[in-house]
């Protein structure tokens, strides 16, 4: 009889094994992003929490009813619809629409990852998908911001929220929520611009201490910048991030911003407002990195981020719209698998010259 | 030549089996162009229908007379013929729909449907065939234009032919306006289309096989 020692027992390669797997890589991103969603939450209201929680709702529900029945609890367990709707939250006006919250999860998960063929096998980031969507639908409501109002004002709801599905804002029904005790209030919310809408508009800046703790508009989940850095640190730190792309935006973004401030100093906006303001940090860190949407290689991951930071910085002081961060990412999402293909490393064995095909 | 086994079924193709929209993919152009309310649908597809049935009975007529070498051109001379008469009807009786939808009726012309019927079926077949095939056809075409145009009104605008379906409160979806929103829903019904298809042919496998099973 042979004794089977634990420690020598035979088994086929792989022998080193790593713990991460699909659910705890989920986890540890939802973990580093949880400080900012809070943050957001805490700084509009009710109604903030409400646009996540049906977004989140919506993003789940369409993974189960697109999902083959005997996958289906594997499919929703592993946690990447749920990112996919908090992600997509965090990049949602907190006044939208209850409803339009419940599509844009809907349309993420629906045309941004199912058609394509699950988790996986998507071209494009199914939280930005959602967002593209939005904006291009609903326009007027993906682009209204209201002030930061704080906590002290939590239980007002902006009027907005409850609008029936299909409907503009409801009629006000004044005073009947409130007169229920619940001490919620309907209000209809100041509205404001962001930093990038005052910047691109009116020139006017924002000081850095606004953009890195949040108090100023714009989505619920962008605006502490110094919570989604703090959350890209873990993700560091547990090694759940390709650091390269990340600092691949900040790189080339900031430097090309410093290229223009030569050109015009008034015209351009700091180096800082550039890294700091917007949907910048929420996207280079968290939606640019998605394992399944960007390049595979080292040098695919340089080419990628470098192409992200001078799009933003492009289409926001060029073109049309104040934030470029979503068409930055959807456009080099669609350029990722060109970037794969001419990044192969050499195979090992065969000379440099050779083609690797 | 396979011979056709009659009329109606030569017409009846045309709706379903070999839809020129959802099966070939055929005459794109206009139907991601024009299909933004349902009335410019209806009004491109019966266009289409007067354009293919006239040309698709005249090529048919004079099949034996067009010299081979020069078919292409002169199926094209007869659509146009046929597109202009259409053209200028519709800008004497409905000058506004005319006006929306501005250069895609000369553009009927073009229409690799229209063109492809010609060269595929009218200038093989006897004019009776020829006339059953183009109406098939192109109500399969306005089926599907209608399908698109109607889903785009409806969450564009919240009406249907013109009529308010969800009050003056109704939140229009932008983009279903827009061309994204054209290829978006044209998509999603194609999708739509091969899944039933799909199941069809699922079930015809599984009856044969239980047959089998049985015999």
């Amino acid at each position: 009889m042979i004794k089977r020692d634990p420690d020598l027992l035979l088994q086929s390669a792989p022998l080193l094994k790593q713990k991460l797997s699909i659910p705890t890589a989920m986890r540890d991103v939802l973990l580093a992003l949880l400080p900012a969603l809070l943050a957001g939450i805490w700084y509009f209201g009710l109604s903030a929490l409400l646009v996540v929680v049906v977004t989140i709702l919506g993003a789940m529900m369409t993974e189960w009813a697109f999902t083959p029945k005997h996958q289906r609890s594997m499919a929703l367990s592993d946690g990447s619809a749920l990112l996919t709707g908090v992600l997509l939250g965090m990049t949602l006006p907190p006044a939208l629409p209850l409803w339009m919250a419940w599509i844009g999860g809907a349309v993420a998960i629906g045309l941004g990852k199912t058609l394509w063929g699950g988790l996986g096998n998507n071209l494009f980031n199914p939280a930005i998908v959602g967002r593209a969507f939005l904006l291009g639908t609903f326009p007027i409501a993906m682009t209204t911001w209201h002030v930061a109002a704080g906590p002290d004002q939590f239980f007002n709801l902006y009027s907005s929220t409850l609008a029936l599905p299909f409907m503009q804002v409801p009629p006000i029904p004044q005073g009947t929520l409130s007169a229920s005790g619940g001490g919620i209030h309907l209000v209809d919310g100041m509205s404001a611009a962001t930093p990038l809408g005052l910047m691109k508009f009116e020139q006017t800046g924002t000081p850095i201490f606004s953009l890195m703790f949040g108090n100023t508009a714009g989505s619920l989940g962008e605006t502490s910048g110094l919570l989604l850095i703090l959350g890209g640190l873990y993700l560091l730190v547990r090694r759940a991030l390709e650091w390269r792309i990340p600092l691949a935006i900040f790189l080339s973004a900031g430097v090309f911003t410093l290229l223009l401030q030569q050109i015009d100093p008034l015209r351009f906006p700091d180096i800082y407002f550039t890294l700091f303001s917007g949907g910048m940090l929420l996207g280079a860190i968290y939606m640019a990195t998605d394992p399944v949407t960007s390049p595979v290689t080292p040098k695919g991951a340089w080419i990628f981020g470098i192409g992200i930071g001078l799009l933003i910085v492009l289409i926001r002081n060029f073109g049309g719209l104040p934030e470029g961060v979503l068409y930055a990412i959807l456009l080099m999402n669609a350029a990722t698998p060109l970037i794969n293909r001419y990044t192969q490393p050499r195979i090992f064995g065969r000379s440099v010259g050779r083609s690797a095909k | 030549m396979a011979t056709p086994s009659s009329p109606y079924e030569e017409m009846m193709k045309g709706l379903w089996r070999d839809n020129p929209v959802f099966v070939q993919v055929l005459g794109m152009c206009p139907m991601l162009a024009v299909t933004n309310t349902a009335v410019n649908a209806l009004a491109m597809g019966l266009a289409t229908l007067f354009v293919l049935v006239g040309s698709s009975f005249l090529v048919s007529v004079m099949r034996s007379l067009i010299p081979k070498q020069v078919r292409i051109s002169s199926y094209i001379i007869i659509i146009a013929t046929f597109v202009t008469i259409i053209d200028y009807s519709l800008l004497a009786v409905f000058p506004k729909i005319h006006k929306e939808l501005g250069a895609f009726i000369p553009l009927i012309t073009a229409n690799c449907l229209i063109l492809g019927r010609q060269e595929a079926f009218a200038s093989r077949n006897s004019v009776g065939y020829a006339v059953m095939d183009a109406i098939g056809m192109s109500v399969g075409f306005l089926f599907a234009l209608l399908a698109l145009g109607s889903v785009r009104e409806i969450l564009g605008e919240g009406a249907l032919f013109g009529f308010n379906l969800f009050g003056p409160n109704f939140e229009p979806w932008i983009i279903m306006i827009l061309p994204p929103g054209g290829f978006l829903t044209l998509g999603l019904i194609l999708l739509f289309f091969n899944w039933i298809t799909e199941k069809r042919k699922q079930a015809q496998i599984e009856y044969q096989l239980a047959e089998e099973r049985a015999s």
